[in-house]
């Protein structure tokens, strides 16, 4: 981390200093708004690329920003606002009028050919001819060989696109942009699937483009990224703008409070959720996760949850919290790491063997993982839990009745009837068929990803009191949310994540919003013991220059261990 | 367009509102109304109305003779159909349906020596087996069913010849009797195919089995994420719809007295899909219509028996066919494109 920030300082054309002052800006964006049926996603958003500059495009999930890129380059049209581009008005009808006007796009999944070799990808409907009308292959391999030796692309460009590493496959989409002599480059998440040598000789090509006066716009989760490449930032929330300027005067914590909605100074606003607070838990942990690595997602997470207690799982966009629940319930392949459960084992990979152990993974997405769009509420409650409801294979009626009755009525799911199709119930009442789904299958871990997340404020408020009923029956629940108050009000204990790692362990007095921003940002763990395991991140985190969260002594003097602390706390919550 | 004050919108994602009708929207709804009633009935509408027809135009056409023939030749078209709905069921496809039709009647000369019940057992054996390997690779190697079940479909016509070869002629008095006795004048392979429509309804409506196959051909990865066995039953729904072209073979060889892997079951999959489709069970999985799959065979049946009774050639009731599916399969997307 630290020396791709030296990297970052040496580098000549480091931020801001090409730019010329007062340029004229190459596209200008005022306002834009775009919804999609009732979902408002730009409520008024502002963008200004001058030349030669690498934009930062940060926020969170929601945020608008592929809908911003997407107007952008006439994939979307936008429903209002003011677009310029070079100072003209325009606007771009599709995609290929954006091109043709100099915006390239480089998404995450490269949208080249994998057959046909580098050289052709890179001049694809625009092949240099011989007189005959015939592809000039010669002429083309020669100056694809020029550009993507100036760019410092080494590969071989009569070599087949399919057989590069996805790194190189983005560096010739890349060089691609540069031969259609792209005035702005768009890159969304180009780094995400890549490994850090081939991040920097993307940086470098990005660079390169820069200092020839390109406009690029940079998307990325990785914040760290941000400050080795991008000269100005703009942060989106909840489709509206929320901050633009110079990447080198915003400090980490600051950022990330954009994104969320939230500074530190805000810090008090208490009772936003229906939690109603800390709960009572045993001792022994039920699930118990350690050393769990994903590959190029996570490395050594642990987790530990006690019956009763509600551990918060808290992180950034891409910080891994959604890839260590899968992990956990056996649902991503992992490298190494044990779970188990009440004592035993659980078989890595195995979602069965996860389920009969007794854990349950309410996922995030609930259209594509969760619903079964065109089976009823009933069969979609019940259909964990089939074999269960059945005697010799064919299925006892009244059981599922029965069982299905208890829960519509318990989680109060609103629907004509058990058999209208779950489709057609609101988010939030398929949100709660999916929670009922899950505890019909009787768990004592329930991993729930973003459960309060897209459902209307009632439903929600009756997930959070549900939540809190479940802990208060002794089950151990997992709560991954992107909400800080979600996490402060309705978590005994905080784990956060950060870049596939556990950032810091917040519990008690420490689990405050300016801690919990502090350790979102990724700047609470003494660099030190950086990679040091879950338990050990007591350090105070006031070191940062962050304010304190005036948390008192306990928190500031001699560390306690993460169960010490918990131990303390329960007493002090048994007593009181 | 003239009344603002009625949202649009509302209809357009709205449930099943569809009988608040007013104005520009309620003609909206009364479309939107039609269709999904068409979808879900016009199946056996056309298949009332040809029936009317043909009691018009067609001599002989009320009489217990044409009537008993029709249910007769309808049998494999409608066993093959109701294997091939359990796999679309589950968002997949089955091609090989015909081979393995042929595979079991071209097993059935090998084994009659021993008598009819063994050579039908090990023909049906043949059939399940060939399920099984569709299964095994869409299930567990993760081939696309297209793709798998369309090897299986030229590797199985094949291995029927290679074993079978040359048109046989089976002479076994048990044979005999299942292709052509009856009882109480319904004959037995009308009987087999009644119970097989049982069976599979009971198989849908009824078991563990059923509820899964849908529900992954519904949504296959929260149907992973619901620890369903996904692969199991996937590789049981191939092993069904084979074991059932297996049935169908066997009753055309006994019916025909011969055995004749060459021929047998050619473009079977195009007539089973064909009525699957236009009996409303939709090719994107997730719902499966069995009363409106054997309404779709007794449809194309009827439709071939009318061509034939008017003189009309064969391709022009080929072609007839081809705009029957795409016609239903367009009713399907339609409503889907609306969505």
């Amino acid at each position: 981390m630290t020396e791709e920030t030296t990297v970052a300082d040496d580098d000549v054309s480091g931020p801001g200093t090409l730019r010329p002052p007062g340029a004229a800006p190459l596209v200008q964006v005022r306002g834009a708004t775009k919804s999609f049926g009732g979902v408002q996603a730009l409520r008024g958003v502002d963008l200004t690329l001058l030349p030669g500059e690498i934009h930062a495009l940060v926020g969170e999930n929601g945020a608008g920003k592929s809908t911003l890129i997407k107007v952008l380059t006439g994939v979307y049209a936008p429903d209002g606002g003011e677009f310029r581009y070079g100072g003209e008005p325009v606007r771009f009808a599709r995609p290929a009028d954006a091109q043709r006007a100099g915006i390239s796009t480089i998404y995450q999944e490269v949208n080249l050919v994998p057959l046909l070799s580098v050289a052709r990808n890179i001049y694809l409907g625009r092949e240099p001819r011989t007189r005959w009308g015939t592809v000039d292959v010669g002429a083309m391999n020669r100056r694809a060989a020029q550009l993507v030796g100036d760019l410092g692309i080494d590969v071989d460009v009569t070599g087949e696109l399919g057989r590069l590493g996805l790194g190189a496959q983005q560096m010739v989409a890349l060089a691609r942009a540069v031969s259609v002599e792209s005035r702005v480059v768009i890159m969304d998440e180009p780094t995400s699937s890549l490994e850090p040598a081939e991040v920097e000789t993307l940086f470098g090509v990005a660079r390169n483009l820069r200092r020839s006066g390109t406009a690029l716009v940079f998307v990325s989760h990785r914040l760290d990224e941000l400050w080795q490449l991008c000269d100005r930032v703009t942060v989106l929330r909840d489709g509206h703008h929320v901050h633009t300027g110079p990447m080198a005067e915003l400090d980490r914590v600051t950022l990330v409070s954009h994104m969320l909605g939230k500074d530190a100074s805000e810090v008090g606003a208490q009772g936003v959720t229906e939690f109603a607070g800390k709960h009572r838990h045993g001792d022994a942990p039920v699930l118990d996760a350690s050393g769990i690595a994903v590959r190029s997602r996570l490395s050594d997470v642990a987790l530990q949850v006690r019956p009763g207690e509600v551990v918060g799982l808290g992180g950034l966009l891409g910080s891994g919290r959604s890839e260590t629940v899968k992990a956990i319930y056996g649902d991503l392949p992992v490298e190494s790491g044990r779970v188990s459960v009440a004592g035993r084992n659980l078989r890595a990979g195995s979602v069965r063997h996860a389920l009969k152990a007794g854990v349950a993974l309410l996922s995030e997405d609930r259209k594509a993982e969760g619903i079964i769009p065109d089976l009823s509420v009933r069969d979609n409650i019940a259909l964990a839990v089939l074999p269960r409801m059945a005697r010799g294979g064919i299925v006892v009626e009244s059981r599922i009745d029965a069982l299905v009755e208890t829960f519509m009525t318990r989680l109060k799911i609103k629907a004509a009837d058990t058999g209208q199709k779950v489709r057609e119930l609101s988010g939030g009442n398929q949100q709660k068929v999916l929670i009922a789904r899950w505890l019909c299958t009787e768990p004592t871990v329930f991993l729930l990803d973003e459960p309060t997340r897209g459902i209307d404020v009632g439903a929600k408020q009756e997930v959070q009191a549900l939540i809190d009923e479940l802990a208060g029956h002794g089950l151990a629940v997992v709560l991954i949310s992107s909400e800080m108050e979600e996490l402060v009000e309705g978590a005994d204990r905080v784990v956060v994540l950060h870049a596939g790692r556990v950032e810091a362990e917040l519990s008690g007095s420490e689990l405050s919003h300016s801690r919990l921003l502090t350790a979102l940002a990724g700047e609470s763990a003494d660099p030190a013991d950086d990679g040091q395991p879950a338990g050990d991140d007591g350090q105070p985190t006031d070191g940062a220059g962050q304010p304190a969260d005036g948390s008192g002594p306990s928190a500031g003097t001699g560390q306690p261990t993460a169960a010490v602390r918990t131990a303390a706390k329960e007493e002090e919550d048994g007593r009181g | 367009m003239a009344d603002h004050r009625a949202p649009v919108r509302e209809h357009a994602d709205g449930a099943a509102d569809v009988t608040a009708a007013d104005g520009a929207d309620g003609r909206r709804s009364w479309r939107r109304f039609d269709i999904q009633w068409i979808r879900r009935n016009g199946v056996y509408v056309a298949l009332a109305a040809l029936i009317m027809v043909n009691i018009v135009i067609t001599p002989n056409f009320v009489n217990v003779a044409t009537l008993r023939l029709q249910l007769i030749q309808v049998v494999p078209v409608l066993i093959v159909a109701l294997g091939m709905a359990v796999v679309i069921a589950t968002k997949g496809i089955d091609l090989s349906v015909g081979a393995v039709m042929a595979l079991a009647a071209a097993v059935i000369p090998l084994y009659i020596g021993y008598g009819a019940a063994l050579a039908i057992l090990v023909a049906l054996l043949a059939g399940a087996l060939s399920g099984a390997v569709a299964g095994s690779l869409v299930a567990r190697i993760g081939v696309q069913p297209i793709v798998a079940t369309l090897g299986l479909m030229v590797a199985g016509r094949g291995l029927a010849n290679l074993l079978g070869g040359e048109i046989k002629s089976i002479r076994d008095p048990g044979m005999r009797a299942l292709g052509t006795g009856s009882v109480l004048g319904v004959p037995y392979v009308v009987l087999v195919a009644i119970v097989v429509t049982v069976l599979v309804w009971f198989l849908v409506a009824r078991t563990t089995l059923g509820r899964q196959i849908v529900a992954i051909g519904g949504n296959a990865r929260a149907s992973v994420l619901a620890g369903l066995p996904v692969g199991r039953v996937l590789l049981t729904a191939y092993v069904v719809c084979a074991l059932l072209a297996a049935v169908a073979g066997v009753l055309l060889t006994a019916r025909s007295q011969a055995s004749d892997p060459t021929r047998l079951g050619l473009l079977m999959e195009l007539s089973a899909i064909t009525a699957v489709v236009i009996g409303g069970t939709p090719l994107t999985g997730g719902q499966i219509r069995v009363a409106g799959t054997v309404a779709g065979a007794l449809l194309l049946q009827l439709i071939t028996a009318t061509m034939i009774a008017h003189d009309i050639p064969d391709s022009v009731a080929q072609m007839a066919q081809a705009v029957i599916v795409v016609g239903a399969v367009y009713l399907q997307l339609g409503r889907r494109g609306r969505r």
